[in-house]
């Protein structure tokens, strides 16, 4: 294989494996503060008791996320040196605000957070769990102004030609707030949310059906299902607004996500499909003239198709584009049922009753992180074959100067330890699980 | 070129990024330096102490990895890019290091069974070793010069040319001088037989130390031709070696007297003032071509626009307060000796 896929190969790992762990710290972190804040505001020690369990938790969490989160950052470096150099200008400014404001602040405070209950009174440990939330916040903020550059740059000029051409800021804010950041950011931090408090449901589902630690689980169960219910809605209305930025802005992007390819015609929205590339046809059930609806309000209304773009320009990967952006929506569509029913219930006075509502909150967990996934890859597929777009192929981007061999060696090493990562963390989540949220000592009547 | 009091801008920055690679050495040398006398002690309750030593402030202190490898991403985007792919195996193996490092410290404590705790000490050692070991080649490498042609293409050998006699050498200079931190770090948290156990260590590793910086400072003046050009220059700054060999010899002399607290102060500024003194006869040059002098990554032809860098030395302001502010609560916090408690690793 060539040095620029096994690069890609390589890049699409390391980031998809990180990007298990850092929304599920953002979303941990949420649950979090709330918890420790309603034990500071009660008094109430159960409400400590689920504070302590899920720092545990946040802590692995966190750090596998920082030691996968490292290796990101010098990936730019080893295997796309072009495009390092091409947007060193622009991307440097945002790593070095994320790493000096967001970073240091969660990271020192990370300390305090774990080790600290015994060593600093409780009202400066939840100030420590806020700085450790809003650090993580934040820094997803910077690392998403950096993509949404690459989407959509802005506040930018291009000095020298060649290989020795790149960006360089001219307007720090309009970098900062390039048309697509806002929109994506708060997509990301919802998706963060959504990740964490489906992990609380599942683990709290768990307890609740097997009989452990219910009156506890309910508290915890009901605290992240009205962060699911709010978030998995308002992320609607996000994705919503982020499609029209895309409309505008990657138009071969919206077209690619929807398989539409004549130049300027109506478009449909499907519900589920196939893409056949070759013969530009999708195969599926939708709704005509659904997406011109929805970005137009107008069923009619024109939406450019893949072949206003010559070949080279357009995404490649039509079908997977496809797919993984309608894996998303299903997801996401399936969450709001899910959690409004669950809402209904609560209402009536009867949500712990149905038990094969527990079954399924047991399980969700893995559904808003293949929706992150997906959403990604949906993302960043859409945006071939520009790694910036509109002004710098993928094809131009990787290390001229690493070899085939190189990569394969480095492949192999990042499968064999994150395969080990991914155990240890399942391995470690479930113990913690299964020995449940009291220390033995602290409460035996629990265990029974 | 705009400048601030009469500096320009990516000598600016060039002493930011020094300052966070000095940073990163002293706190992650201490860090890594513990790790690497992981399998000198013996007992499991010693092992455990010393790495709850630094569990509180290890991932604080991984910041300035961090925050340093982005300064230099964002300041010297083209030294970042040809460094870290010429380089491409020292450092894929060193953030392997990282990642098996950051394992075993989360895991270890997991099970108490003999061969996992067995295993995870194993590979926590070897993680630190090689962590300052890499760190100290790839500093070899650069003080050496790569094989940097026109455009900044690499055109030297791929796999392990990067493990040439002088940079082993530095490998070992930087393993030791960490170590040295280490010890000295662990005998400021430790008490009773471990303290003794380290006192009896640390003579050893300041050995190590004196040993292979005496070798590598000998073979530096001999074989790196100019090594000394800037000196000669600027005799003024002939203060710097002077100062790290006093640092150098101070470390010992309060080692005896058991101040330790001053003495990590000296080991730490002993490393800050070796950083300097490479900084410096590197300046301006931050990749020196072996090529040909005019193709060498300089901070001049490194550097992002004066935008960017006045950009950048603005959040550097607003942000180092902050940080030096989490940092002193941090550190302040969890002063003292280790007591293993429920929350401990």
């Amino acid at each position: 294989m060539d040095v620029e896929i096994l690069a890609r190969i390589q890049f699409a790992f390391t980031i998809a494996f990180h990007y298990i762990y850092p929304p599920l710290s953002i979303g941990i972190g949420l649950i979090m503060v709330i918890m420790e804040g309603l034990y500071l505001k009660t008094g109430n020690k159960e409400y400590e008791v689920l504070t302590r369990f899920w720092l545990k938790i946040f802590a692995i969490t966190f750090g596998i996320g920082v030691a996968t989160g490292i290796i990101m950052e010098f990936e730019f470096g080893t295997n796309w040196a072009v495009y390092s150099k091409y947007v060193g200008d622009i991307f440097g400014s945002a790593l070095a605000a994320e790493g000096l404001f967001a970073f240091g602040l969660e990271s020192t405070f990370l300390g305090i957070l774990i080790f600290g209950w015994n060593r600093v009174s409780p009202k400066v440990h939840f100030i420590s769990t806020i700085g450790v939330f809003l650090g993580s916040m934040f820094s997803a903020v910077w690392i998403v102004v950096a993509n949404s550059w690459q989407q959509t740059p802005a506040g930018y000029h291009i000095v020298g030609e060649g290989l020795n051409a790149r960006a360089e800021v001219t307007d720090f804010w309009a970098m900062v707030f390039n048309p697509s950041s806002v929109d994506r950011i708060i997509h990301v931090w919802q998706g963060a949310f959504l990740a964490g408090a489906f992990l609380v449901l599942s683990v709290h589902a768990y307890y609740i059906r097997k009989g452990r630690y219910v009156e506890l689980s309910k508290r915890a169960f009901k605290i992240a299902l009205v962060v699911a219910t709010v978030v998995s809605f308002t992320q609607l209305l996000s994705g919503h607004s982020s499609a029209d930025g895309v409309a505008v802005n990657q138009p071969a992007k919206l077209a690619a996500m929807e398989g539409h390819y004549e130049k300027s015609a109506p478009a449909d929205l499907y519900l589920l499909g196939w893409v056949d590339n070759k013969n530009q046809k999708v195969t599926g059930l939708g709704l005509p003239g659904g997406l011109s609806f929805l970005v137009h309000q107008d069923f009619q209304a024109p939406i450019t198709g893949l072949n206003a773009f010559p070949e080279e320009d357009r995404p490649g990967q039509v079908n997977a584009v496809f797919q993984f952006y309608h894996i998303m929506i299903s997801i996401g569509m399936f969450l709001i049922a899910i959690t409004f029913y669950a809402s209904f219930l609560w209402w009536r006075g009867k949500l712990f009753e149905k038990k094969w509502l527990m079954w399924i909150f047991s399980f969700s967990v893995i559904l808003p992180q293949i929706a992150n996934q997906a959403g990604w890859f949906a993302a960043e597929m859409g945006r071939q074959p520009w790694i910036v777009y509109g002004h710098l192929r993928t094809s131009q981007g990787f290390s001229q100067e690493v070899s085939a061999n190189q990569i394969v060696f480095s492949l192999v090493m990042f499968t064999v330890v994150y395969s080990l990562l991914l155990i240890l963390f399942l391995y470690s989540l479930n113990k913690k699980i299964k020995h449940g949220p009291y220390d033995e000592a602290v409460n035996p009547l629990e265990i029974i | 070129m705009e400048t601030f009091l009469g500096i320009d801008y990516p000598t600016l920055w060039f002493l930011v990024v020094g300052l966070l690679f000095s940073g990163y050495a002293i706190l992650e040398g201490f860090d890594y330096g513990a790790g690497a006398w992981h399998l000198f002690f013996k007992k499991d309750i010693s092992r455990r102490i010393a790495i709850n030593a630094i569990g509180p402030i290890w991932d604080a202190n991984q910041v300035w990895l961090i925050i340093g490898g982005g300064a230099l991403f964002a300041g010297f985007p083209v030294m970042y890019a040809t460094m870290l792919s010429s380089m491409y195996v020292p450092f894929m193996l060193f953030l392997m290091f990282l990642v098996l490092r950051s394992t075993s410290i989360k895991f270890r404590s997991a099970e108490e069974m003999l061969w996992w705790r067995k295993m995870w000490d194993i590979t926590y050692f070897v993680s630190n070793v090689s962590i300052a070991f890499l760190l100290g080649v790839v500093l070899g490498n650069v003080l050496q010069g790569f094989e940097i042609g026109p455009n900044f293409s690499y055109q030297g050998g791929v796999f392990f040319s990067f493990l040439s006699p002088y940079a082993i050498m530095t490998g070992f200079t930087t393993l030791s001088i960490f170590m040295t931190q280490g010890a000295i770090f662990l005998l400021l948290k430790t008490e009773g037989r471990l303290h003794a156990r380290l006192t009896f260590l640390l003579k050893k590793g300041m050995i190590f130390f004196i040993v292979s910086f005496s070798i590598t400072s000998l073979y530096t003046l001999i074989f790196t031709p100019g090594v000394t050009d800037n000196f000669k220059e600027t005799p003024a700054f002939f203060i710097l070696p002077l100062l790290s060999f006093l640092a150098v010899a101070n470390v010992p002399r309060l080692v005896s007297k058991k101040k330790y607290g001053q003495a990590l102060i000296f080991s730490s500024l002993t490393m800050a003032f070796l950083l300097m003194l490479v900084a410096f006869q590197l300046y301006p040059v931050l990749l020196p071509s072996t090529i040909h002098p005019e193709h060498s990554v300089t901070i001049y032809n490194a550097a992002s626009s004066q935008k960017s860098l006045g950009i950048m030395l603005t959040i550097v302001v607003i942000g180092t307060p902050l940080l030096a502010g989490y940092f002193i609560f941090l550190y302040r916090t969890f002063y003292g000796k280790v007591k293993l408690d429920d929350t401990s690793y």
